[in-house]
Order: C-alpha cells, then sequence, then structure tokens
C-alpha cells in the first residue's frame, strides 16, 4: 500500500462497500413488498405503516440508534434471543451494522419505489389480470418491470445513504476496524486525530463516488425513458 | 335456455346498480345508454374486475353466486379495454403472446395464425406499443384478448378514444369478428351509430337499470322505448341481394315486406346487407301512382303509432307490407304534415324513403 491510502483505509472502504452492498440487497427484497402494499392498500393501516416505514427521514441517527442499541442488546429478551440464533451479540459487530443500515435506509428504497408502483395505475394490471395472469404473476411480469425506474433510484439511493451513514453506526457499533469502522467513522477519526491528509483523500473520494453514482443513474433512466 | 345469465345488485358510490339480463349465443350485444348509466360497471361485473352482489352463470359454470367469486384471471373472458391498455414494456409480439402463454391449449400455433392474420397484425409484431397509431394499438389489443381463447369478448367502448380516420380503419376488423367469431361479444357504447353496424342485440340501460332488451332492428323502432326520440332515430333492415339492374347499377334488396332499391352494386345475388334507414330520410304518402316523383323507394306500409316530437314534429311508427307484416319503418315528418294527411293508426300509406345507408364501412349514404 502507498502512503496516501494505507490498510487501514483500505479495510475501511472495503467494508463500507460490503455493508452497502448487504444492506441494499435486503432492502430490495424487503422494501420492494412493502412499496407494493403500500401502493395497493385501501386499508387505514397502511397509513400507519407508511409513517413507521418513513419516520428514520426525519428522526436524529442517534435516537434510532440509541433506541436499537437497546433493543439488541443481549441484556434484553430479544437481543438474547437474537445472539442465541445468530452466534453472536448484534451490538458492536457488522450483523447489528447492518440491521441498523436497513432501517435507517428503508424510507430511501420504499419510497421510490412505491411511486412507481403507484404510476403503473390499475389498467395494465386490469389487463394482466384478464389475461389469466393471478396477481403473483401480474407483480412479477407486469409491475416489476414496469417499476424498473424507481427500483434503480430506490437501490441507489439505499445503497449511498448506507455508504454515508454515520450517527447509527457510531451509537451501535463503535468504531472496531474490519468490524464496524466504515469510511464516515475513519474520515471522523482522522478529522480528530489531525490527520487532515487522510481525510482528505477519504472525504474527497466520497464527493467523486457520490457524483458517478447520480450521474449514472440519471443516465440510465434517460435512457430508459427514451426507449418508452 | 341461455347460456349466460347474469344479476348484479348494488351500490357503486352514490350509483345504484340493479339488473338482470342473459346473453344469446353469439353475435354482438350492445350495452347502450347515455354515460353514466352503467355500462362500463356491467362490463366490469361480468369480468370480476368490480365486484357487486349478484349471480353469473355461464355455460352452467358459476362465475358469482352468494358464496363464490371467481376472480378475474381464473375467467375465460377477452376484455377490451376503452385506451387499449397495451403493455408498454413489451413488444407487440410479446403483447400479443401474453395471454396466449397463460391458457391451455393445443392449437395455440392455429390460434395465432388465424388471429394476426384476421386482425392484419403481422407487419406490427416487432413494433413497440409508443410507436403505433391509436387505430393498431386497438387492433393489437382485441388480438390479444382473442388470443387468450376467451369464451366470451367484452369491449368496452373500443373506438370512443380514437379519431374518425382510425374508427373507420378498425370498423372493419370488427365486423370481421362479428362473422368469423363464435363467441359471443358485448359491446359497450354510447354512439348509436356504431352499434347500428355492429350489433344484433341491444341492452338498452338507463340509470343503472336495463330498460329493455331484445335485437337491436326491434328495439329502434319500439314505440315505447326513447331510441325513436333521439335526432338521429333510425331502423334497422337486414335484407338479401335480390337483383341487379346493370342498365343504372341499382341494386334490388328484398327485405321483410318490400325491397329496396340502391345505386350501387351490391354483388352476387344472395348476398346479405344491412341497411340503416334515417327517420328523417323517409316522408308519407297518403296515395301514389307510379313515376309521380323521382323516389325510387316506395314501399307500402301501415302506420302503428303516432307519436309528437317537439313542437313541429312527429314520429310515425309504421310496419312495411299492405298487412303489416314486415319489417318496422320509422317517419320523422312535420306534425302539419301529419294534420295534413289526418294520419291515424292503421293508415295504409306509402313510405318514401330518401336515402338507404348502407351498413359496410365506409357508410355510404346511397341516394335512392
Amino acid at each position: 500500500m502507498n502512503e496516501w491510502f494505507d490498510a487501514e483505509m483500505w479495510e475501511a472502504t472495503k467494508l463500507t462497500l460490503k455493508l452497502a452492498f448487504v444492506t441494499t440487497l435486503l432492502l430490495l427484497i424487503l422494501g420492494t413488498p412493502i412499496a407494493w402494499w403500500l401502493s395497493r392498500s385501501k386499508s387505514f393501516i397502511k397509513e400507519i405503516i407508511g409513517t413507521l416505514v418513513a419516520l428514520p427521514l426525519v428522526l436524529p441517527p442517534t435516537v434510532l440508534g440509541f433506541y436499537l442499541l437497546l433493543l439488541l442488546s443481549p441484556q434484553g429478551k430479544f437481543g438474547s434471543w437474537l445472539s442465541e440464533v445468530f452466534g453472536s451479540p448484534f451490538p458492536f459487530s457488522f450483523k447489528g451494522l447492518v440491521v441498523g443500515s436497513v432501517i435507517y435506509s428503508l424510507p430511501f428504497v420504499v419510497q421510490p419505489i412505491r411511486n412507481s408502483f403507484e404510476a403503473i395505475g390499475e389498467n395494465s394490471l386490469e389487463a394482466a389480470a384478464s389475461l389469466r395472469a393471478s396477481p403473483f404473476d401480474v407483480f412479477f411480469s407486469i409491475a416489476l418491470p414496469l417499476a424498473r425506474p424507481g427500483i434503480l433510484t430506490g437501490s441507489v439511493l439505499g445503497f449511498a445513504h448506507t455508504v454515508g451513514e454515520f450517527g447509527v453506526i457510531l451509537m451501535l457499533g463503535g468504531n472496531i476496524p474490519g468490524e464496524t469502522k466504515v469510511l464516515s467513522v475513519a474520515i471522523y477519526d482522522y478529522v480528530e486525530s489531525l490527520q487532515w491528509e487522510k481525510a482528505h483523500v477519504l472525504a474527497g473520494g466520497m464527493i467523486g463516488f457520490s457524483f458517478c453514482v447520480i450521474l449514472a443513474t440519471t443516465l440510465i433512466e434517460r435512457h430508459w425513458r427514451a426507449k418508452r | 335456455m341461455s347460456r349466460f345469465e347474469a344479476e348484479f345488485k348494488g351500490r357503486l358510490g352514490n350509483f345504484e346498480v340493479d339488473v338482470s339480463f342473459t346473453l344469446p349465443q353469439t353475435g354482438i350485444t350492445a350495452l347502450f345508454g347515455p354515460s353514466g348509466c352503467g355500462k362500463t360497471t356491467i362490463l366490469r361485473c361480468i369480468a370480476g374486475l368490480t365486484q357487486l352482489e349478484g349471480n353469473l352463470v355461464v355455460d352452467g359454470k358459476s362465475w358469482q353466486d352468494s358464496s363464490n367469486f371467481l376472480p378475474t384471471h381464473r375467467r375465460p373472458i377477452g376484455y377490451v379495454f376503452q385506451d387499449a391498455n397495451l403493455f408498454p414494456h413489451l413488444s407487440v409480439r410479446r403483447n400479443l403472446e401474453y395471454g396466449l402463454k397463460r391458457i391451455q391449449n393445443t392449437q395455440k400455433t392455429k390460434l395465432w395464425e388465424e388471429i394476426t392474420e384476421m386482425l392484419g397484425l403481422e407487419a406490427l409484431l416487432d413494433r413497440e406499443p409508443s410507436r403505433l397509431s391509436g387505430g393498431e394499438k386497438q387492433r393489437v389489443a382485441i388480438g390479444r384478448a382473442l388470443l387468450s381463447a376467451p369464451e366470451i369478448l367484452l369491449m368496452d367502448e373500443p373506438l370512443s378514444a380514437l379519431d374518425r380516420f382510425s374508427r373507420m380503419e378498425i370498423l372493419p376488423y370488427l365486423q370481421r369478428l362479428h362473422l368469423d367469431l363464435k363467441v359471443p361479444i358485448v359491446y359497450v357504447s354510447h354512439d348509436l351509430q356504431e352499434i347500428e353496424q355492429l350489433a344484433d342485440w341491444m341492452i338498452l340501460l338507463e340509470k343503472g337499470h336495463v330498460i329493455a332488451q331484445g335485437s337491436i332492428s326491434g328495439l329502434l323502432a319500439n314505440p315505447q322505448l326513447p331510441l325513436a326520440r333521439l335526432p338521429e332515430a333510425a331502423v334497422i333492415l337486414e335484407g338479401s341481394m335480390q337483383d341487379f339492374d346493370s342498365k343504372y347499377c341499382l341494386s334490388k334488396i328484398a327485405v321483410n315486406g318490400g325491397s329496396l332499391t340502391l345505386s350501387q352494386n351490391l354483388g352476387v345475388v344472395g348476398s346479405r346487407h344491412r341497411l340503416r334507414i334515417l327517420a328523417k330520410e323517409v316522408g308519407i304518402a297518403k296515395s301514389w301512382q307510379d313515376g309521380d316523383a323521382s323516389f325510387l323507394n316506395v314501399l307500402s306500409a301501415v302506420v302503428v303509432d303516432i307519436q309528437p316530437f317537439g313542437q313541429q314534429q312527429a314520429n310515425v311508427f309504421l310496419r312495411l307490407g299492405k298487412q303489416a307484416h314486415g319489417d318496422d319503418l320509422l317517419a320523422r315528418i312535420t306534425r302539419k304534415s301529419c294534420d295534413v294527411l289526418q294520419l291515424k293508426k292503421g293508415d295504409e300509406v306509402k313510405a318514401l324513403i330518401k336515402s338507404v345507408g348502407l351498413m359496410g364501412v365506409p357508410t355510404v349514404d346511397q341516394a335512392g
């Protein structure tokens, strides 16, 4: 490793990317059905669930992190059950970060996907049903492909938001190199210890990365729209 | 017993539906009525897209009764929506295959060839739906519905979103459907002229209730129904080609209770044609000598009923033939003429028909 990008930084980068990929994958698996249900249901509970999903948008990450810490702590009932099932406690581990990130980034994934499901409207879905497609079949053959732009936007936002996460991770994961020390925490550390150059490399890299991701998303969406 | 019996009852918002009707085995049945009379709701109930209380029995199988409701995807229907509703992410070919893939049918290739040929879809197969004209989209939508091998075809104002030109383009295909298809078609429309071109049967709706059902020619000339009071009131006559006068290029069509002459070659003797005669194109004379005027179509008829129509006019319901044994005819004349002629029920008169419309496409009004 060269001087301006040492092994420690590389480790933090790898860990951040791993966390973001795992989180995004889980968010898509979890968020898509939630978004579908929110876009189609007419029941009142939908508004309650919708509000719960949206809460992380307004809560300070420290609040979320604090309660997650209490919930996952092996001293509690739920936390001890969890650590028994998974073999080790959740706080101050990669697993704990994943749980925190999934909850914290959920609204960023659910909202765009829900919007594009809502934009499909009843027409295409009814046409599919009249052509013998079961509701399950309609979801996979019509709804998912038509919601592609929303799914892309949701994934990108979820991924980027996880990469940039700081408060929840600090509350829940501390600062263990290779386990919970992600880029945002590393930058904070470098600044604290006056290693400004290293902080610059990571922070500047994040700006470049974010710019590229958003530009790429815009271009892909533009390409899809042109094909329509 | 009819193979299709329906009964729906219920409220949707502040709109109440209470209908019961049967459908014939084949042919096009029009659901007709003013906007907001519940036509589309009833069609959606048949498809299972809207759920109201009721019973629906098709071919002895219950699609809906008090204890069960077959979901849309398990009903063997074809549904053609007002605005085509093609899947925007699939090519025309894959739109057409969507229903075909999901049915159990051993003769899929044959079905595919028949339908794509009948609707002229071959040239469109590799296009994207967004690159199709309105008329082409609707043709694909009809093909897509037919390729799911429906036992009943439901059409919700398939022409209303189209411009005049696209309608003209699509009507011949619909007429072909009518001839080739063995399944019944339910056709929702608020355009009477469209129905006159296509339908055999009609269910007349008003404010969520059925006010009449029967053959289209019977309902159009029924004095009890509001149809005769429409500005464009007309009757439909079915007839067969009898004779062609090559010197003057005139075709003689025999209808029930008389014959009509059209200045057009209508093909071989015996061919069937559907004719439309507007009420305002029919005059009445009490006596008539051949050669007195330029009218080609002068038929004996009997007055069945007379109703005032607005301030100046009257609708005279006629039946063709001296014994009133033939088809119905409707004449709209001034009330003054009515009084001058001293018309009353049972009078034997001559119907003077100014023009006869041939219901084919394009519709050409023929001077008679």
